[in-house]
């Protein structure tokens, strides 16, 4: 345990100075606005810091003399003054007045940033434990953005040189969105209370549960630009990140395009019937991006706050009741409603594969007909 | 003890039963300053188990979970366990001696407010064994995160609630004393500044914590009764709750930062040997402060979506703060200025707050302004700011007072160089910590993560490594304290030539019964 400790922490000490050296990828600033909001964040930042150095000069100044030249030791006698009403008169309008220089931007940039009237287009966010759904309501097609970091490079820890450069910051499907379009963004949760932020855009709202809340963003450029969830949500808080990537005009209708055939394709194969094989192959993807999380990759869980599935009652005995979990959720834990957020096959499938997975021989098949039927 | 028997008519049981039965003042004092010191370094080793996981990007030795468990109990024993009971013992100890009276007004309450302390402790320790562990939705109790917890999440409420009955019982007792105890001839505005800033901090404290103990009342019965407050689904609004909190949780920074004012404005001119500057402007800035903070709350809610009109409100009534603060700042300055300064460990202690805290005043302002924070909200800019105000500033200002009042507490001189170490080990330690937390924050790393991506990797390595010196550094302390307790160079009476309250015309130790007779105040 000790000289693990030790091997860590030297190993780290050491990959420290290499780092360093190495490379220099710290900032000590905002990020480089990409859009209109953000630049005038980054201005006001600007701006309230050279005030703040400016007053830090004056008051760092006097202090540091009077530390060095009135003190005991070097001889200085002490003054018996005790108040100056003029002074203090002085020293409280100043930073009155100050303060009011600063507001008047700062005003101006809050609304600005309020103003979410004629979006060119709109999109609804909504937080789950831990994950982004966009749904381009206007367009027919939603899908879930998942942190796409493999968990082996979270958990089993090699060095700095096994994460990939966008550790933490990667997702399976980034929100897609046209450069200089004006687009809200519609946001609610359906858990607890989770934040929407790319710190490039200049934008971070509380997706709150039953409130819908809007904002918006301009990007001035194509590119991909991330974000992190900056609610703490739970558990996996650290594990829901926000990629948007910004596409120029045409691109960006042969991606609409392209989601619209997927969507239809899907809506086409909802009622297919499906073998024990190919739906456990498919719940096992299903599972590994919804349950692994807490369930744990094996099904073994982390009782007794996240239950193991594998060689669960609950598992192994009835399909109604598990179906019933799945779909609603269980109150007062974490385990949330999933019927909302999966499709009738991606259930059917999850379902499938719990039964059939690991230990767990149940060896029934759920069919997304069955989800359907329970749906009303 | 030589004291004890001088005045004959002590008859306190010894031993364990002195300090559970005791109504002294002192003894009071005492044990609320030993509980603050135990839950300071508990919590202390918490934030230590957080920095040790945030040396290196990756999962090392915590699981998210316990990650986020300790994060919640930092921040909630911090605040609760151990700033603010170590500031209920210094008024306990320090208002009788200042106002020249012979206790508290109200003794067996002063009892029974201690010892609820222990009982709240303990749930919350004890917390971290129950299945799922201790609460981890954030010190502030958020729901419906904080609806998810299990058992310990009651346990935590029921912990708040206590801990909220002892405050606004000690604080009934301080504006009590203070009202109908002191001295004649001691007018309201001759009152040392200290027993003016604890006068208002009380008031605080009576005004907000019924309204903390209602809002986790509504989490309890939202948990477990079918109501609510906090839930859509029902009615209720989950930003209600935030509301509410912050209601209380913005008067309560005050509550951990005036008495800090108080004992700073005391020791300043005591080192500088010159009267403190504007005591008049230093009273009314301080309950300035008192009233802003109640019509501020909604600063720490920038990103929750409220109406533009009360984004603005706030924005300008937050900015409006710095004005009395500055103030105050000025007033620190303009006492050192022309004085005849010596830097004993209490000194170097109150300079270093007035240098720090300054910063996270200056932070704060770049807080207040809204674009600003909604770029920086629930980032790691968010958590230097406080605690450049909490430990730099709250903290600082303990650890001054503490060497100021040791040798009239114990008799003896604590040991200079080693009061020294601490302060310069500290003030580098805390600054390598916190410091480079700002550039993590305005480079985008969001707070309450177990991990993270790889450019904020060197910055939190530096961080955790400042953690380290800084945590290990307050052992020092401790030693420092039992030393002086032990022995050490006699202290007399008035150790401290530029010191002028009350507590100095008294021996030292401080006997058991003083003020018997009250002093008469010119």
């Amino acid at each position: 345990m000790m000289s693990n400790l030790i091997k860590k922490v030297g190993g780290g000490l050491a990959l420290a100075m290499y780092s360093m050296l190495a490379q220099a990828e710290y900032a000590l600033n905002l990020p480089q606005p990409a859009t209109e909001i953000a630049r005038q964040i980054f201005d006001l930042h600007t701006i309230t810091m050279w005030i703040i150095v400016g007053i830090a000069v004056v008051v760092y100044g006097a202090m540091f003399w009077s530390i060095l030249k009135h003190r005991k030791s070097v001889g200085h006698k002490a003054a018996n003054f005790h108040h100056n009403t003029m002074v203090e008169i002085v020293w409280t309008t100043i930073p009155l007045l100050i303060l009011i220089v600063m507001a008047y931007p700062a005003t101006k940039s809050v609304l600005a940033m309020r103003d979410t009237s004629n979006p060119d287009m709109t999109v609804k966010i909504t937080g789950y434990q831990w994950k982004w759904e966009y749904d381009y309501q206007q367009d027919g097609f939603k899908f879930m953005s998942v942190l796409s970091t493999p968990r082996e490079q979270l958990e089993n820890y090699n060095g700095k040189s096994d994460k990939g450069e966008n550790y933490l910051l990667e997702v399976d499907n980034p929100m897609v969105v046209p450069v200089g379009k004006k687009v809200r963004v519609l946001l609610t949760a359906s858990d607890v209370i989770h934040a929407w932020w790319v710190p490039e855009f200049g934008i971070k709202q509380d997706a709150i549960p039953g409130f819908i809340k809007d904002s918006w963003f301009k990007a001035d450029k194509a590119g991909i630009y991330r974000g992190q969830c900056a609610e703490l949500c739970g558990k996996d808080h650290g594990y829901m990140p926000i990629v948007v990537e910004v596409k120029e005009q045409a691109d960006y209708d042969k991606w609409l395009a392209e989601q619209k055939t997927k969507a239809a394709a899907a809506s086409k194969d909802a009622g297919k019937v499906y073998e024990l094989a190919e739906l456990k192959s498919m719940g096992e993807k299903v599972y590994a991006a919804n349950c692994a999380g807490c369930h744990q990759a094996k099904g073994e869980g982390m009782p007794p706050v996240f239950p193991a599935l594998d060689g669960s009652k609950m598992v192994n005995g009835p399909k109604q009741a598990q179906i019933d979990i799945v779909m609603n959720g269980k109150a007062g834990t974490a385990m949330p409603a999933f019927g909302n957020q999966m499709s009738d096959t991606d259930i059917a499938a999850v379902i499938t594969y719990t039964r059939n997975a690991w230990s767990n021989k149940a060896g029934d098949v759920t069919q997304s007909s069955e989800i359907k039927a329970l749906r009303k | 003890m030589e004291a004890v028997h001088e005045h004959g008519h002590d008859h306190h049981p010894s031993g364990l039963m002195r300090w559970v039965t005791t109504t002294n003042h002192k003894d009071i004092g005492t044990l609320y300053l030993w509980f603050s010191l135990i839950m300071f370094f508990f919590a202390g080793s918490l934030a230590l188990g957080i920095r040790a996981e945030l040396f290196q990007p990756g999962l090392q030795f915590l699981q998210p979970h316990t990650f986020n468990q300790l994060t919640t109990m930092h921040g909630l024993i911090m605040v609760f366990g151990a700033i603010m009971p170590a500031f209920v013992g210094f008024a306990n100890w320090q208002v009788p001696l200042m106002i020249g009276a012979p206790d508290m007004a109200l003794p067996r309450m002063n009892n029974w407010s201690f010892w609820l302390l222990p009982v709240a402790a303990i749930l919350l320790i004890v917390s971290f064994f129950v299945p799922g562990g201790a609460a981890a939705g954030g010190w502030t109790m958020y729901p419906p995160l904080f609806i998810q917890g299990g058992i310990s999440g009651d346990m935590t409420i029921l912990a708040v609630h206590i801990l909220g009955i002892s405050s606004i019982m000690g604080s009934i007792n301080i504006i009590t004393t203070i009202m109908n105890m002191r001295a004649p001839g001691m007018t309201y505005m001759k009152m040392p500044l200290f027993v003016w800033t604890w006068f208002i901090t009380a008031y605080l404290l009576v005004a907000v914590m019924p309204v903390l103990a209602g809002a986790v009342t509504m989490l309890l019965t939202d948990r477990h009764f079918d109501t609510h407050f906090f839930n859509a689904a029902g009615g209720g609004d989950p930003v209600m709750f935030q509301h509410i909190f912050w209601f209380f949780g913005h008067p309560e920074v005050y509550i951990m930062i005036l008495p800090a004012f108080g004992i700073v404005s005391t020791i300043i001119p005591t080192f500088a040997r010159k009267p403190l500057f504007g005591y008049a402007s230093m009273v009314y800035a301080t309950a300035s402060i008192a009233i802003l903070s109640f019509i501020v709350w909604a600063h720490h809610m920038y990103s929750v979506g409220m109406p533009t009109a009360a984004q603005l409100f706030f924005m300008y009534a937050t900015m409006l703060i710095a004005v009395p603060t500055g103030v105050k700042v000025f007033n620190w300055l303009a006492t050192m200025w022309q004085g005849a300064m010596t830097f004993e460990t209490p000194m170097l202690f109150a300079v270093g707050f007035v240098a720090l805290f300054t910063i996270g005043g200056f932070t704060g302002v770049v807080l207040a302004i809204v674009p600003v924070d909604i770029q920086l909200q629930d980032t790691y800019y968010v958590v230097a700011h406080f605690h450049y105000v909490l430990v730099s500033g709250s903290l600082f200002a303990l650890f001054a007072g503490a060497y100021y009042w040791l040798p009239k507490w114990t008799g003896h001189m604590y040991n200079e160089a080693m009061g020294k170490w601490h302060f310069w080990l500290s003030v580098i330690g805390f600054n390598i910590t916190f410091f480079p937390q700002h550039f993590l924050g305005l480079a985008g790393m969001p707070r309450r993560i177990p991990d993270y991506a790889l450019q904020f990797a060197d910055f939190n390595m530096i961080s955790s490594v400042g953690g380290f010196i800084f945590g290990t550094t307050q052992l020092l302390f401790l030693i420092v304290v039992i030393k002086c307790i032990r022995g050490g160079a006699s202290a007399g009476n008035k150790p401290w030539e530029g010191a002028d309250t009350l507590e100095w015309t008294i021996p030292s130790p401080a006997p058991y019964h003083t003020f018997a007779t009250p002093p008469v105040v010119k």
